[in-house]
């Protein structure tokens, strides 16, 4: 009776031996790897867009107050992309016949909304609500960058939950004052943690349940 | 049989690779999302205006409000002048004298709050301006609701306190230098 196995079939037991425990690692490994890559947090990705809106134009350069456009960011749970209307509001008088806001003009007379590309995109479980945040003292420049330097927008965070949780646990890393929320130059004092402990306190802000499961998800 | 079939083990990893192509169901659910797209609606737009002939909750409130001014408190004209310096100042500037930044960049200039008439002008006048717009000036009732057009109001009237103000008379009054 011939072998069954071949002296081959040494060297394949082997080998699938070793994959068994080489290959998932190596699948978890790029898992991880991939899943804090630009490719999948679309970190500092521009994205196309209608018009090439620049936040460094009318927030660096001109002056513009966040709130101007996104007047909802202090009352309600989203921001709020601003109606046409409201690039209407100096666009019907500078500009008026750019090719580049041709978008913007055709939007306003089909009364139709521009189709923006979204940039922030959380997953749909994640209630997150900009009013709670602005009210204890997050500013926007803590998650969204330094908006007022982009020329196109982009995330300068990855906004995954590790990311959001690393405040939500010590919050005292970020808090800044009120008043200085919407500030685009604000950056942490070199006694940083005094202060935001300070202000953990005066906000009220009770950092023990500010990790809970149901903070951010229902 | 392919080779693959033969082995298990490989089937299972062939399985693993294939994992992070699953996508999540739950990232994007299909409900209506704040500024997002709702197919089946005008505009193809989950956010809806009213109706025609509807008045939203809260607007007979507002209107009241038009016609109540509240009493100027110091909170009332802080809360103007952050409200101000956020809506009002890139055209009409943070002094009120009509040199924003957005009249630089060549936005028919505003005239300045410090003007006889405006100073004459009564409250109701900056109300209404705020609500409906003025010439080139769109209106803000939008981004500004009624209670915080009177706290504008008030700050426009301490800007044209404070930039008119006649220092000498101050100091031989013995009020504040």
């Amino acid at each position: 009776m011939p072998q069954v196995f071949k002296p081959k079939a040494n060297t394949l037991s082997w080998l699938i031996m070793a994959g068994i425990v080489v290959v998932p690692l190596a699948v978890a490994l790029f898992g991880i790897v991939y899943e804090h890559s630009a490719n999948a947090t679309r970190v500092d990705l521009v994205r196309d867009q209608p018009v090439p809106f620049s936040h460094k134009h009318h927030v660096g350069d001109g002056g513009i107050d966040c709130r101007y456009c996104h007047s909802s960011v202090e009352t309600s749970a989203v921001a709020g992309v601003p109606p046409t209307e409201t690039c209407m509001t100096c666009h019907s008088e500078l500009w008026t016949s750019a090719a580049m806001l041709a978008p913007v003009r055709r939007s306003l007379s089909a009364n139709a909304p521009i189709r923006w590309t979204r940039v922030h995109d959380l997953p749909d479980y994640v209630y997150f609500d900009h009013s709670i945040h602005i009210a204890k003292g997050v500013g926007c420049t803590t998650c969204h960058g330094e908006v007022e330097t982009m020329p196109l927008m982009r995330k300068a965070h990855t906004l995954t939950m590790g990311w959001c949780l690393d405040c939500h646990r010590a919050p005292e890393k970020y808090l800044r004052p009120l008043d200085r929320v919407f500030a685009t130059d604000w950056s942490p004092p070199p006694d940083q943690i005094t202060q935001g402990v300070r202000l953990v306190q005066a906000y009220h802000i009770e950092v023990d349940h500010l990790a809970d499961c149901s903070v951010c998800h229902r | 049989m392919t080779p693959l079939l033969r082995f298990p083990p490989a089937l299972a990893c062939a399985a693993l690779v294939c994992l992070p192509g699953c996508r999540q169901e739950m990232d994007v659910q299909p409900k209506l999302l704040p500024n997002g797209p709702a197919s089946g609606f005008p505009q193809n737009a989950a956010n809806r205006s009213l109706p025609a002939g509807t008045i939203a909750r809260g607007d007979v409130v507002a209107d009241d409000l038009a016609h109540a001014p509240p009493p100027v408190t110091l909170a009332l004209v802080e809360r103007g002048r952050q409200r101000f310096d956020v809506f009002c100042a890139p055209c009409h500037g943070r002094a009120g004298d009509g040199e924003g930044m957005i009249v630089e960049r060549g936005f028919p200039k505003p005239p300045s709050y410090l003007e006889t008439r405006l100073v004459a002008a009564p409250a109701d006048h900056f109300f209404d301006v705020i609500t409906y717009g003025y010439g080139a000036m769109y209106s803000y009732a939008a981004r500004v609701p009624a209670a915080d057009r009177w706290a504008i109001i008030a700050y426009v009237r301490a800007l044209q306190v404070s930039q008119r103000a006649d220092l000498a008379a101050k100091v031989t009054a013995g009020g504040p230098p």
